[in-house]
């Protein structure tokens, strides 16, 4: 519309001034966003920088290489075998279902491992790789490969995964590995970060976990720079990791599998030590099972069989299971009466196969009696009277004290799990836990290792290595292999004619014809060797068991037999080795123990295998037959051995 | 004002108009695009393909086009006015009905092979149909409810039309243009009380409508408020854009992480990196020198756009020029503030720098007119 001059003037003046009012309002704005910009990239860029370099950079931990387990002659008993293994990238693959059932036609691949990939795959990231499948053999690797091109976004990976080459031999020393659970965690104050690297395993038994600090290595690291969704876009430095520590165990394997085999078929145990140094040679304990089948996840079938297995195979008897000593005991209570001066030994008792103690009526093993006993041939013949006579006049006390001066009742620092410290008995003892005075009775019942009274095998071996030694022996299982000479144990200090008497007594056991394990001697000179005997009462016969005609252990059931126990050294003269043997429920330590302790030993003195020319010319034809049967299952453990040591 | 009007002063012809162009002007504008240049060919990783060729040529025709538009008389532009604003508001209308939908939003318009995004398109005609409105309005009444209305009724009409597309960023930016050119023409400051009063009162109500039946927003507009609110709540979620886009603004420094070094745009931290997000690209790899710098040459853009209005006494060149302008301030302000947290996420480009055609074009011919009103300035007779 036609404006007049003043409309015009007034509209400009108008314009201009809200113009430049606008102008002033934009240009405060974009002052007050440069001042933003400013704060932002100057005053707080230090901040902004670090979070972006966080966002950036990713760590990741390279797992180190675990040690390596060697037996004391360089035979490997725990190693690490390469580990051919396939992964599946989700974002590769495409038509995942199409590939999986591709991959099934090519390698042993069941339906559950299938699932089981499809719904890792899902859970994780598209372009996180997921193992599908483990130790696969070369040639489902090669097949693979051949295929790869029907394969998309399969690729064979290589990694590391424990082994146990003497499977179950070593099961209960060496223990195994498994993943990492909660429980491991749990009470770990700053949790080693290499724990969290998926899949990485960690010692769950045996030395593999009492020693898993220094087998475990350090971790290397690697830093990535990675993208928004985390995908890998180069590596930008790398420090390599530290292999763990190579140990190298006390252990003989090839004795640890001779004794396993020797007990084959029992719910038995053996531990034999080096009587100078403590040397743990062999600890086995029958039944075993394989370790690697804990690594490679025991399926529920198998572990509940393992389970419910009554001669408990799970359990490592040498150091966990607890026994009635029975007369294997009977040495304790003569050292300690001895040491208390109630009797020089030569004292003779007499065993009219009872005594009555405040009321109760305590037999002799032999109904008939023994006679006039004493202590070498209380010994030999294992006369119950005699140490019933012996522990009424030292008191529990003096015996509690000796027992423990030869190692038991102790709970050894040795890197196995679930070492027991046995039961060593006393007045305290009872009224702390039992809220009782201690009666005489008790006293009496443990003078001949019944009773209270527990040992595990590996403690009835160090009493045997120090009454053969008098030295104070401390077991141990893993030693530094260049050390020049064992560390020499302390001074026991007792008396040499005590424990010449004690020797003399263990010698008649098996060498007098009136000793209990006489048929269990050995005749080659240099091997010659000295025991004792044991039969621990689990279970006495009822008056109704009697009565219904039970009247010896092979009519009961295997459960409620006595366990069979037998001590030993050898040789004679500077003994050299200690065994211990207890085979439970074996009904007596003469028949049942007795043999395995003699072979058993026989091996360790004989690098393993006991030599037919020991044994008395009588039994050669049987045991020759014997020997010839378990040397079908021994193992010949040439190809495990990686270095000397 | 007529042909007459002008035809009484002098007035340059032909090809001689080209010299009487916002020189200045138009080097800014290059100048600024060269920056969106160069960012393109880095975010795409140090490739011309595939963003910064396809830039390169619109902004070339961009140029063009604007000095088509410079060229031709402002009382052209004034007379085809209300058409271009019936025409876009039809285009709005068309996308209402058959617009196809794009990242949850129907926004485009396809015309055969013209995809075109009317709610752009609205912007520029809005701002005309005004300036024509109150080139026509008789000054003494404008500030009459009646008058105020009429005005109100030209700018709410595409606002309503892209709100319903939805395009919250987009209507309000229409909104905020109009209003600037309802206040360059001089209507009573009351009114503008009364508008920016009952705003705070629609913010109060679009919060307390939240989770009932009525609540006016989509529940993602909802999630975008707040994650600007608080970036960091969600700091994976809705606030994630928000939260890597100051990281990378900010780890910029002084002088930034070098070109091609930014390491939140190259590991693809950065949303958007090539449209909406392209300044933080900048401000991390050139630093405060280069972020800082573009906002002094879209000041210096503004102060030149100014002098247009200031030059012309023609009330519908300048209100259209007043227009142009708080657009083009509108755009910068808004995406800038947005990727430094000061502003919620609303899809707004960075001007002359963002990928993209239909805004470029827009804005373009917007400068085109404010070019136009700059040559065909009523002269006195010297």
């Amino acid at each position: 519309m036609k404006r007049s001059d003043r409309e015009k003037e007034l509209s400009r003046r108008m314009i201009t001034r809200r113009a430049l009012g606008l102008g002033g309002i934009m240009t405060a704005v974009t002052g007050t966003l440069m001042w933003r910009l400013r704060d932002m990239q100057l005053e707080q860029a230090d901040a902004f920088r670090l979070l972006a370099e966080e966002n950036r950079i990713n760590l990741r931990l390279l797992p180190p290489i675990r040690g390596l387990i060697h037996d004391r002659n360089g035979v490997l008993l725990a190693g690490n075998e390469q580990n051919y293994r396939v992964v599946m990238t989700r974002d590769d693959a495409g038509d995942i279902d199409l590939v999986l059932s591709r991959l099934q036609k090519l390698i042993a691949l069941d339906d559950e491992a299938v699932a089981r990939a499809r719904e890792d795959m899902m859970r994780n990231r598209p372009f996180v790789p997921v193992t599908v499948a483990e130790r696969l053999s070369w040639e489902e690797i090669s097949r693979i490969a051949a295929n790869a091109p029907a394969l998309p976004g399969v690729t064979p990976e290589m990694g590391l995964s424990r082994i146990y080459p003497l499977q179950a031999d070593m099961a209960h020393v060496v223990g195994y590995v498994g993943p990492v659970s909660d429980r491991d965690l749990e009470g770990l104050e700053r949790p080693d970060p290499v724990l969290m690297i998926p899949r990485f395993q960690i010692g769950k038994s045996g030395v593999e976990r009492a020693e898993e600090e220094r087998l475990r290595g350090k971790a290397g690291s690697q830093r990535v720079e990675v993208n928004s969704v985390g995908r890998v876009m180069r590596e930008l430095d790398r420090v390599e990791g530290e292999a763990g520590e190579t140990l190298h165990l006390t252990i003989d394997a090839r004795l640890q599998n001779y004794a396993l085999e020797r007990m084959a078929g029992q719910s038995a145990a053996a531990v034999v030590i080096d009587v100078a140094s403590g040397d743990i040679l062999a600890a086995a304990s029958a039944p075993s099972y394989d370790a690697n089948l804990f690594v490679r996840g025991i399926s529920s079938r198998d572990y509940n069989s393992l389970l419910e297995n009554e001669y408990r195979p799970l359990v490592n008897k040498c150091v966990q299971g607890m026994y009635p000593p029975g007369s294997t005991f009977k040495m304790v209570t003569a050292l300690a009466a001895l040491e208390a001066g109630e009797t020089d030994g030569r004292e003779r008792v007499f065993c009219p196969g009872h005594m009555d103690v405040a009321d109760n009526r305590f037999h002799c093993w032999k109904r008939s009696g023994h006679g006039r006993v004493d202590l070498v041939a209380a010994l030999a013949e294992s006369c119950d009277v005699y140490f019933y006579e012996m522990s009424q006049r030292c008191g529990i006390e003096r015996i509690n004290a000796m027992a423990e001066r030869l190692g038991l009742g102790i709970r050894y620092d040795l890197p196995m799990t679930s070492v027991a410290s046995g039961l060593n008995p006393s007045r305290e003892w009872k009224q702390r836990t039992r809220d009782a005075d201690w009666r005489i009775g008790d006293t009496v019942n443990v003078s001949i290792g019944q009773g209270y009274v527990l040992t595990t095998p590996l403690q009835l071996a160090v009493m045997t290595a120090r009454l053969a030694s008098n030295r104070a022996v401390l077991p141990r299982l893993i030693r530094d292999p260049l050390e020049r000479a064992a560390p020499q144990a302390a001074d026991l200090d007792l008396r040499p004619e005590w424990l010449e008497m004690i020797r003399r007594g263990m010698s008649n056991v098996v060498n007098d014809r009136r000793g209990t394990a006489y048929s269990s001697r050995v005749t080659e000179p240099t091997m010659a060797m000295a025991g004792k005997t044991g039969t621990s009462q689990v279970f006495s016969i009822t008056r109704a068991e009697r009565e219904a005609g039970i009247r010896s252990q092979e009519d009961l059931p295997w459960n409620r037999r006595n366990h069979a126990l037998f001590v030993n050294y050898a040789p004679l003269v500077n003994p050299k080795v200690a065994v211990a043997v207890i085979v439970e429920h074996g009904g007596g330590g003469s028949t049942a123990a007795a043999p395995i302790g003699r072979d058993i030993l026989l091996a360790a003195l004989n690098e393993g295998r006991p030599p037919l020319s020991a044994y008395p010319t009588s039994q050669r034809n049987r045991i020759s037959a014997e020997q010839e049967a378990l040397s079908e299952r021994l193992r010949d453990l040439g190809s495990f051995r990686v270095s000397r040591a | 004002m007529s042909y007459l009007e002008y035809n009484t002063q002098r007035m340059p012809k032909g090809a001689a108009k080209i010299l009487h162009l916002n020189w200045a002007l138009v080097v800014l504008l290059v100048a600024v695009a060269c920056y969106g240049f160069v960012m393109l060919f880095s975010v795409a990783g140090g490739s011309a393909t595939p963003w910064m060729e396809p830039q390169m040529q619109r902004f070339a025709m961009g140029l063009a086009v604007m000095f088509v538009v410079a060229l031709i008389p402002i009382w052209f532009w004034r007379s085809v006015s209300g058409l271009a604003y019936g025409l876009s508001t039809l285009l709005l209308l068309g996308v209402e009905f058959f617009g196809s939908v794009g990242m949850g939003a129907q926004r485009w318009l396809e015309i055969g092979p013209l995809r075109l995004q009317p709610s752009e398109l609205a912007k520029i005609t809005t701002i005309m149909a005004l300036a024509a409105y109150y080139d026509w309005a008789d000054i003494k009444k404008i500030s009459r409810p009646v008058f105020v209305l009429g005005a109100a009724m030209i700018v709410l009409f595409p606002v309503f039309l892209v709100v319903r597309q939805p395009d919250l960023g987009t209507s309000l930016l229409i909104a905020a243009a109009g209003g600037a050119v309802i206040f360059a023409a001089g209507v009573h400051w009351a009114y503008f009380a009364g508008v920016i009063g009952s705003v705070a009162g629609l913010v109060v109500a679009v919060f307390v409508s939240r989770g009932t039946e009525w609540q006016l927003l989509k529940d993602y507009q909802y999630r975008r408020i707040d994650a600007f609110l608080d970036p960091t709540l969600d700091p994976l979620g809705a606030g994630y854009h928000i939260n890597q886009a100051m990281i990378a603004l900010g780890s910029g420094g002084w002088s930034g992480r070098g070109f091609m070094e930014g390491t939140q745009s190259r590991l693809n931290f950065l949303p958007e990196k090539h449209t909406d997000f392209i300044f933080t690209t900048l401000a991390e790899e050139f630093g405060f020198i280069g972020a800082g710098s573009l906002l002094v040459l879209y000041l210096m853009i503004l102060a030149f756009c100014l002098v247009t209005v200031l030059r012309t006494s023609n009330r519908y060149a300048a209100l259209l020029a007043v227009g142009v302008t708080a657009n083009f301030f509108l755009y910068f302000a808004v995406n800038t503030a947005m990727v430094m947290g000061l502003a919620p996420v609303v899809g707004v480009p960075l001007p002359l720098i963002s990928y993209g055609g239909s805004a470029m074009m827009v804005l373009m011919v917007g400068f085109g007119l404010l070019q136009s009103a700059h040559v065909h300035r009523p002269r006195l007779p010297t």
